[in-house]
């Protein structure tokens, strides 16, 4: 009984099924599809504007002197961006440093070398470890990490690394336990999930025939990832990278949680510091109805989505390239 | 780089390669040497078994053609010959290879180091897209820890010429090899493969995605090669079979119906299947 009606439903139905689709339904779905395109474009547009303006105070007021300027006091209406701007750099870099091996590795474990039966278990437990909420983590950081940090793995950095010339600026000072390394590697932890799933995809992007190359010269398994995978997957894996960056520059509540929040500029690493998401995050409220204040805030936020914009399309176009047109762009 | 990986028997890499020495005293009808023997072999993907029982020999110093239609393990017989299946996961084997009467499958064989005594072409070319002509070529002794400059140049231009590729190649090595055409790349790819001085070259439909110009120069080539190497051809196209190979093996469905010259076969095959076959009744 049921399959005769539906039948018949369908014959009824308004929409021809089978036959072209009407030019209506066609031209409607592109409006529509092309609207949602620009709403979204916008209120990017709308973002930027209402950036621009609300921080036009302080930009009238300073002009660049506040991207070169350190001192950040609102008190005395000094609103120095420096700091915010270090700070964000290098927790990012760090973050990069650490993650992105980590991330490839791990990538090219699951990928090439992990047995058959482990890698989807494993993806599956990354992919979790990517929903992990960031204020989750930042609590870990605070009670877990950076206590460990503190007591064991930082003065043993120190010890190592402290006396080399040049470098060891960078791992020398009082050690506080909040600062840029231990908000660094909170980052790495949060980002290495995406730049894993990422560096993953473009992995299993490289043709198989790249590997049966390398096997057929007689390269071992390192080998084969070495010389077939790694190679014909590197501009993929920028993007990667790239896309892990964009991720760790906008990084608020964790961080906030263990960099210190301290608006200076310190050659070591165990120093606190400050990033642009974070002080915008604890100073918003207290900025209140300060315009001068609210301005510069405003003036770091756009600062911030310039860059992290700027970082993610890059990443976007570079991803793309590698997972789409193949061999080619190698041209 | 690399440590060197250590072979079995050490070659050296500055001698110039050559034809290897006829046997002294042959007979004026040679009876050829056996390069690769296979006995028994079965081979299963997971549940489904692709071989049954095959057993031939494939003797050295000319070209074997393995023909059949598609999907009847031409491709699977194949990758055994340099334990290339082994790479698939999932597949079990039973049964015995020997090269030169050396069991491949013996415990203490490693599979990378027979995978330079038996080199393998693809049927799609398949050079390291970052990489030059130049590495292309040279990208198998650098793994095996080469790293004399003269040996190295010496080694490209004598494989290059094998491959009738040098004319070609030679005012600019440090284009990508991707930058070739399709039968550039697959005779760079068979460059590549000659670079490791193998046994055996195992060619898997080498010429399929070609046109028939460049089909036609692989062909002449597997013919100059043979002079050098033992040479195991897959192909589905029977004249390409006709034209280059000294003897022919027939499967179908994951069997092996007959081997003989490729004269026989062609002319007075002994089963039913291999001339139904081969008159283009099916496949
Ligand atoms: N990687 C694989 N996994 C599972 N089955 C495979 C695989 N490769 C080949 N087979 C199966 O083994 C049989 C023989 O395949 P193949 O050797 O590729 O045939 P041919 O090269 O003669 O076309 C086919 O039935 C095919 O489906
Ligand atoms: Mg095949």
């Amino acid at each position: 009984m049921p399959l005769p009606a539906e039948k018949t439903e369908l014959e009824d139905s308004p929409i021809p099924v089978g036959k072209a689709a009407s030019p209506w339904g066609n031209a409607t779905f592109r409006s529509v599809a092309l609207a949602a395109a620009l709403v979204a474009v916008a209120i990017l547009l709308l973002l930027v504007w209402q950036l621009v303006s609300d921080s036009l105070p302080t930009l009238r007021a300073f002009g660049l002197k506040l991207l070169a300027s350190e001192d950040w006091n609102a008190g005395a209406e000094e609103y120095g961006a420096l700091p915010f701007i270090y700070g964000t750099v290098v927790t990012s870099a760090i973050a990069l440093v650490l993650a992105v091996p980590l991330s490839i590795f791990t990538a090219v474990y699951l990928t090439d070398l992990a047995p058959v039966w482990i890698r989807q278990p494993l993806v599956s437990l990354i992919e979790m470890l990517a929903a992990v909420p960031s204020v989750i983590w930042g609590l870990w950081g605070i009670f877990v990490l950076v206590p460990w940090l503190r007591t064991a793995v930082f003065p043993a950095l120190r010890a190592v690394l402290g006396p080399i010339p040049g470098v060891g600026s960078l791992f020398s000072g009082p050690i506080f336990g909040l600062g840029y390394l231990s908000a660094g590697i909170i980052v790495a932890v949060m980002i290495v999930p995406i730049v894993t799933a990422v560096s993953r995809e473009i992995l299993r992007s490289v043709p198989n025939l790249q590997r049966e190359a390398a096997y057929a010269l007689g390269a071992t398994r390192w080998e084969v990832t070495r010389i077939a995978v790694l190679s014909y997957a590197r501009r993929g894996l920028l993007g990667a990278a790239v896309l892990g960056l964009g991720r760790a520059l906008g990084e608020t509540m964790a961080v906030t949680m263990v960099i210190g929040n301290s608006p200076q500029i310190s050659a070591s690493l165990f120093a606190p510091g400050y990033t642009l998401a974070s002080v915008i995050a604890n100073e918003f409220g207290e900025a209140g109805a300060d315009r001068m204040y609210t301005s510069a805030l405003f003036e770091l936020g756009l600062i911030l989505l310039v860059i992290t914009v700027v970082v993610n399309v890059g990443a976007l176009l570079l991803v793309r390239a590698a997972t789409t047109k193949g061999g080619s762009r190698f041209a | 780089m690399n440590p060197p990986l250590g072979s079995p028997e050490p070659r050296t890499y500055s001698e110039p390669m050559r034809p290897p020495q006829p046997a002294v005293g042959q007979s004026p009808q040679p009876v050829r040497q056996i390069a690769i023997s296979v006995e028994g072999l079965n081979l299963w993907y997971g549940k489904n078994q692709a071989l049954f029982d095959v057993s031939l020999g494939f003797p050295a110093r000319s070209v074997t053609a393995i023909i059949g239609p598609s999907g009847c393990g031409k491709s699977t017989l194949l990758r055994t010959l340099n334990r290339m299946h082994e790479v698939t996961p999932g597949t079990r084997m039973t049964g015995r290879v020997r090269l030169f009467g050396d069991d491949l499958y013996r415990s203490g064989m490693d599979p990378t180091i027979l995978r330079r005594r038996v080199g393998m072409i693809f049927q799609k070319s398949n050079p390291f897209p970052t990489l030059s002509v130049r590495e292309n070529v040279l990208v198998g002794l650098r793994l095996n820890g080469v790293r004399d400059k003269e040996v190295l140049r010496e080694r490209l231009e004598e494989c290059l010429r094998m491959a009738a590729l040098w004319d070609e190649v030679k005012d600019n090595l440090n284009r990508p090899g991707i930058s070739l055409s399709g039968g550039q790349q697959q005779r760079l790819c068979i460059a590549r493969a000659i670079a490791m001085r193998p046994e055996v070259l195992l060619m898997d439909e080498p010429s399929s995605a070609l046109d028939p110009i460049a089909t036609a120069r692989i062909e002449e080539l597997v013919h100059e090669l043979k002079e050098t190497f033992t040479i195991v051809i897959v192909t589905h196209n029977m004249q390409q079979a006709a034209r280059v190979s000294d003897h022919t093996a027939f499967m179908y469905l994951g069997r092996l119906i007959e081997m003989g010259t490729t004269q026989k076969i062609f002319q007075r095959p002994e089963h039913r299947q291999t001339e139904e076959y081969i008159t283009g009744r099916f496949g």
